[in-house]
């Protein structure tokens, strides 16, 4: 097939129709709770319902015996099991070179439980109800001891630190940036613009509950665990050589249909080496499928920032310097990257699309009883975009500039990459004038007074809210996140196998839980290969068939994992050369690849792609001195730069005075992520994220009373944003192309989640600045923004 | 043990339930039927949604034996005679009006009993029936968008997917 | 879940039957008392299904009434044409509780019976001076609803249908809860035998209550304007992390607005 008939069926570019979607829309999809393996047994977790406190008595005599229990578990079988503890991936370095505390977290609570919802004994029965049934029946007195939860009076260390180890509650206090040059810059700034703010804390919500099934064959003495996972490796490798003791070769970890991860289900989790390890403790299988109550308390949340931030100008409204403290919540343990969301994943996004000459960051991690924090889709880079983009609009207030205009002056010209920000980070390319005027033009901007005035006369206020985001994806170059603290190396890897009669079959180490990569990275190959789209398979999700794979996070799965492939098809494209200069009785450098063909330049001589495949499997007469047959590649590909998407967005509200209730009236995306492979695809992501990220703003919030009790722990109190909530949205892209990966891209998962909150807050601030109000914290709902009018009310009467 | 007999997807099963067996688990576990999910244990999150004598209902708020003698249709049954997919769920794929797709049976239940009560729903029509169906990847944008496809392509209109 | 035995009785004298035995429990759609019960936090012994009951079916209009079948559904209440002829704002409420798939499975009995405090029927009922039957008698509903989850109903008693008076007027304003989405205010305004009544549900910690003050300000002077000139005491209103007691207060004042804004 002729390449450009290829990319007609599916190459890159194209707007590809999922093929993974026939199986969701049918109901065959196959998520782990759909799975039952033979003889099957089930667990549910006796719980914490108490956020700090001494465990004084366990007694499982009487529910052991109930019906259908097989055996109950407690912290002392694992204790004497010798299991490690969960274990977390990065270690940051304070300020002062300590290293950060990082206190056991145990598989079941081993003395004392640490927030609600902390494990402390596993059923095993034969059904779910006779295991919820025997849990009730479990004795249980722990004596509760004062809970630590509010982080400014966490780190002042009164009352019981929630570990010994931290009697001030301080895991890190750490720093980024050039602190002498950020102050001297303060000191001759014409105005400083200071904003406190909380970054709320989020409950990440995907829609399938985590779920793991742990099965052990004593034959050939191999462990399986079926989990929900983004990264199957990456839990092999944690619950293999830190938690249980297995080697990679006795255990397969299988991450099968996985319904939406947003970061939570990167982290390795208790449940997932309990399982592993009792199924060979009872010789049977043993499924944990979560309720939604139960997610709320165990899955890790995300956010959760107290900060203080100032700006420093020029009497032009140029930016001088930045300053940020932040206190960052890890919650009770370390989960999986927590220690690095609110420092690497923040502290060195601070300085957005500006030039700003000088930046300094502090931020103090601190342990509290509440569920472990870790990275939630954007994970630190919302953070730091909210606390830029709030700070810059208060600014702009002060000082009376347009929140276009403000930016405007500062923006990083075209002309200046490749940038060195003063923290730590070289963009490599962006346009943000570019993304900036196709959101304006969008939005129609230069109408909106028109608009207020209408709704004005309507009663209500308008506001139009804008936001400029950065974000480094592509995570990760390995060599600089390991001098910045990660434990492993952030690589990926792909093996490209081509079958005998020429159709591929793809073996990636990303893994896809809502992302399409059966499509996306089926589009690639057969861009790079001219083959037909068809004849491409992408396998994901199972140790056992795929090499090795750090899995999909941080926008990260194209711009690496792709890369991988891509490095792996040329790999295969370089190998069919030689065999294709055999068949032709060419000199290998006169052949070359194209249209998914071998050609001898300047001949017509031409050998097809699956010529090739066929005579590297099948061969007669093959110099197998020189060639070895079979035609399969691995490649492992490690990024030399983050890619770094970037965008504008605006969004337009209309604000009810009398109930403070909000209506977002529209939602302009023009965002930068380097070369689209799959525009569908590339919309449908961005639709997701800035629906989380407006969920953020508005709606959605995780709250823990001062007992460390979660009464927004379902959705009867947590709110998710539903489709009523919101109009639909307009998303463009404006292309930078990626300098350092071949294909030009930069990730697009996260963006909306990253640039979506401040937008909204700013057009609500905008909406409601007559009345004095400069800022709100999120979430903006009906009776906050309804309080904040009450309170301005009067001040705006006296003047 | 009671029995609970009905008719799923065209078809009459019977099987021994106890009297706390819920809908969702009889047609998840007794029929091995697993394209009903369930996302919350608080009748929210709409993933579990079938059709009960034609009404989408949550098989999460229905004990099995309450549905004795119904006919149930789950998103295992509403393809097309030879299998292949309906004018709604074409839509979905068309418009990529899914992600992960744990939400999808629920959304596309919920969306063909719209369909069959209003043949010309607005945007915003579409936006507030589908409030009991919760998805967290789509942003709900292309969900919409696929449903008024499909209302609109069984209408007879044709509106082009991008 | 806990375990427990399911009858279905056809008849309300079978239903009344099956409720004497220990710890035996009416289910009607099941809407609330599913999730109580996932939650462990109900342990019948015997659920009695009351949905199999003919008799506590239908939706009829006869001399100024409607009446409105126990085991009618919420769906059916916002489609029925009958309902919306004659009070359009109760077609309304049931068109706006919970969900579609909330509606086709939840009854105006379960509603009334279960009494939430965020509920959106008791304002209807109590809004529109509605008349509550049973097995045993018939209620005037400000009898009927006593307080958070309490109402007049004896144990094994069970509500058969009700009965609203046609009003001259009515309206229904319900401020969600984002979460739930069940009512964090909502507001029946109905000029009914000669008065207007002003019910509230989802404000008050002792469930729907009428509203006295705004009652008498409209009595005077049915306007926008007398609302706005009324006041509404936050005492006894609750509060939670989605409105303090001010904050419903005032939306209980601006939902009566928006509701004889509708009227006018």
């Amino acid at each position: 097939m002729p390449r450009d008939e290829a990319v007609a069926s599916g190459g890159i570019g194209k707007a590809v129709k999922r093929r993974e979607d026939v199986r969701f829309l049918t109901g065959k999809g196959t998520y782990t709770d759909d799975m039952n393996r033979p003889d099957q047994t089930y667990c549910v977790f006796l719980r914490s319902n108490v956020a700090h406190g001494q465990i004084t008595r366990v007694d499982t005599a009487a529910a052991s015996a109930m019906p259908g229990v097989v055996r109950i578990f407690t912290g002392e079988d694992i204790a004497a099991a010798g299991l490690g503890g969960v274990p977390c991936g990065w270690e940051i370095t304070s300020s002062n070179g300590e290293k950060m505390k990082e206190p056991a977290h145990p598989i079941l609570a081993q003395g004392k439980v640490r927030h609600v919802g902390d494990p402390i004994a596993a059923v095993v029965a034969e059904s779910r109800e006779a295991a919820k049934d025997a849990a009730e029946a479990i004795g249980l007195e722990i004596e509760e001891m004062g809970a630590v939860v509010n982080m400014t009076t966490a780190i002042q260390g009164h009352g019981a630190p929630v570990h010994d180890e931290a009697e001030d509650n301080l895991c890190y206090d750490w720093d980024l940036g050039d602190k002498d040059a950020t102050d001297a810059a303060f000191a001759n700034a014409t105005h400083v613009t200071t904003l406190e703010f909380v970054n709320n804390r989020m409950i990440p919500n995907a829609m399938e509950p985590r779920a793991a099934i742990g099965e052990y064959d004593a034959a050939r003495d191999q462990h399986t665990l079926y989990t929900t996972s983004q990264n199957p490796h990456v839990i092999r490798l944690l619950m293999g050589a830190f938690v249980l003791n297995i080697p990679e070769h006795k255990l397969r970890v299988m991450a099968p249909d996985v319904g939406g991860g947003f970061g939570s289900k990167i982290f390795h989790y208790a449940e997932e080496a309990f399982v592993t390890w009792a199924s060979k403790e009872i010789g049977r299988p043993i499924k944990w499928t979560a309720e939604r109550s139960e997610s709320f308390v165990t899955d890790a949340h995300g956010r959760d920032h107290v900060t203080k931030a100032e700006l420093a100008m020029d009497s032009e409204g140029k930016f001088l310097a930045l300053r940020a403290d932040t206190l960052a919540n890890m919650g009770a343990y370390l989960s999986t990257f927590a220690p690095c969301v609110p420092t690497w994943l923040h502290g060195t996004l601070l300085a957005g699309q500006y030039a700003h000459p000088a930046v300094h960051c502090r931020v103090r991690a601190v342990f509290t009883n509440t569920v472990p924090v870790d990275a939630y889709r954007g994970a630190g880079r919302p953070e730091a975009t909210y606390l830029l983009e709030r700070l810059i609009n208060k600014a702009a207030q002060e000082i009376g500039l347009d929140q276009v205009e403000i930016r405007r002056r500062n923006f990083i010209r075209p002309d200046q990459f490749p940038y060195d920000t003063p923290v730590a980070l070289q963009y490599d390319t962006g346009n943000y004038l570019a993304t900036l005027a196709r959101a304006l033009e969008m939005a129609d901007y230069a109408g909106f007074n028109a608009r207020k005035a209408e709704s004005a006369a309507r009663g209500k206020l308008r506001g139009i809210g804008l936001s400029c985001y950065i974000e480094a994806c592509g995570i990760a170059p390995s060599s600089l996140v390991g001098a910045l603290g990660a434990r492993a190396g952030l690589y990926e890897a792909a093996s490209v196998r081509v079958n005998p009669t020429g159709s591929v079959s793809v073996f990636t180490g990303s893994h896809s839980h809502g992302q399409g990569h059966e499509t996306t990275f089926a589009q690639v190959v057969a861009d790079r290969l001219g083959i037909p789209y068809e004849s491409i398979e992408i396998v994901h999700g199972d140790t056992d068939r795929v090499p090795f794979g750090m899995g999909t996070y941080g926008s990260r799965s194209l711009a690496v994992g792709g890369t991988a492939i891509v490095n792996a098809v040329d790999k295969v494209i370089a190998k069919g050369k030689k065999i294709a200069a055999h068949l032709m009785e060419a000199s290998e450098a006169d052949v070359v690849f194209e249209d998914g063909q071998y050609k001898v330049a300047g001949t017509d001589k031409a050998k097809a792609f699956g010529e090739v495949s066929l005579a590297a499997y099948v061969p007669h007469q093959y110099p197998i001195e020189d060639i070895e047959p079979g035609l399969e590649e691995t490649a492992f590909y490690d990024p030399k730069n983050f890619t770094f998407p970037a965008g504008s967005y605006l969004c337009e509200v209309e604000v009810d005075p009398d109930t403070g209730k909000i209506e977002v009236l529209g939602f302009w995306a023009a965002d930068d992520f380097g070369n689209v492979v799959n525009p569908m695809i590339v919309e449908g992501q961005v639709h997701g994220g800035l629906v989380q990220g407006l969920g953020q703003a508005f709606i959605e919030n995780c709250v823990y009373d001062e007992n460390g009790q979660l009464p927004s722990g379902s959705y009867m109190d947590y709110a998710m944003p539903r489709a009523g909530d919101f109009p639909s949205f307009e998303v463009d892209t404006c292309v930078t192309a990626c300098t350092h990966n071949p294909l030009g891209v930069k990730g697009c998962g996260e963006a909306g989640a990253i640039g979506a909150p401040p937008a909204l807050v700013n057009a609500v601030v905008d909406a409601l600045s007559a009345y004095g109000v400069d800022h709100i914290d999120m979430p903006l709902s009906p009776q906050k923004v309804w309080a904040t009018i009450q309170a301005a009310k009067p001040a705006m009467a006296a003047e | 043990m009671p029995t609970v007999s009905m008719t799923v997807n065209g078809k009459a099963v019977a099987s021994d339930v106890e009297g706390r067996t819920l809908l969702v688990d009889f047609l998840r576990e007794n029929l091995r039927l697993t394209g009903t999910h369930v996302g919350c244990d608080t009748l929210q999150c709409g993933a579990c949604v079938v059709h009960v004598n034609g009404d989408s209902v949550k098989a999460c708020s229905m004990l099995a034996l309450s549905a004795e003698g119904a006919e149930i249709t789950t998103i295992e049954g509403i393809a097309n005679p030879d299998g292949s997919l309906s004018v709604l769920q074409r839509a979905f794929q068309d418009h990529h009006g899914l992600q992960c797709g744990f939400c999808t049976p629920g959304m596309v239940m919920s969306a063909a009993d719209l369909l069959k009560r209003n043949a010309n729903p607005s945007e915003r029509e579409v936006r507030e029936w589908l409030e009991g169906n919760l998805c967290r990847c789509t942003g709900y944008h292309n969900i919409v968008k696929a449903i008024l496809a499909a209302a609109a392509e069984m209408r007879g209109e044709k509106i082009a997917a991008e | 879940m806990y375990n427990f035995d399911y009858v279905k009785p056809a008849s309300v004298a079978d239903a009344v039957a099956a409720l004497q035995g220990e710890d035996a429990q009416a289910i009607a759609g099941g809407q609330t008392l599913i999730a109580t019960m996932k939650q462990r936090l109900a342990q019948p012994r015997t659920l009695v299904d009351l949905t199999g009951i003919t008799e506590m079916q239908g939706i009829s209009v006869d001399g100024g009434v409607v009446s409105v079948g126990a085991g009618a559904r919420h769906a059916e209440v916002a489609g029925s044409a009958e309902v919306r002829g004659a009070i359009p704002a109760l077609a309304d409420l049931a068109g706006k509780i919970g969900d579609p798939q909330v509606r086709n499975r939840g009854t105006i009995g379960g509603s009334i019976a279960n009494n939430d405090p965020s509920a959106c029927y008791p304002a209807a009922v109590l809004g529109l001076g509605a008349t509550v039957v049973t097995n045993a008698r018939e209620i005037a509903a400000a009898d009927f609803f006593q307080g958070l989850y309490t109402t007049s109903l004896n144990e094994g008693e069970v509500v058969t249908a009700v009965k609203f008076p046609v009003a001259a007027a009515a309206s229904w304003q319900k401020f969600e809860q984002p979460a739930s989405r069940f009512s964090l205010v909502g507001v029946f305004v109905a000029k009914v035998e000669g008065e207007v009544r002003v019910a509230v549900t989802g404000a008050s910690e002792e469930g729907v209550f009428r509203a006295a003050a705004l009652e008498q300000a409209l009595a005077s002077d049915f306007s926008a304007a007398a609302v706005e000139g009324a006041s509404v005491s936050s005492a006894g209103m609750i509060a939670d992390l989605h409105g303090t007691p001010d904050y419903r207060a005032n939306l209980v004042k601006v939902m009566t607005k928006r509701a004889v804004e509708a009227m006018s």
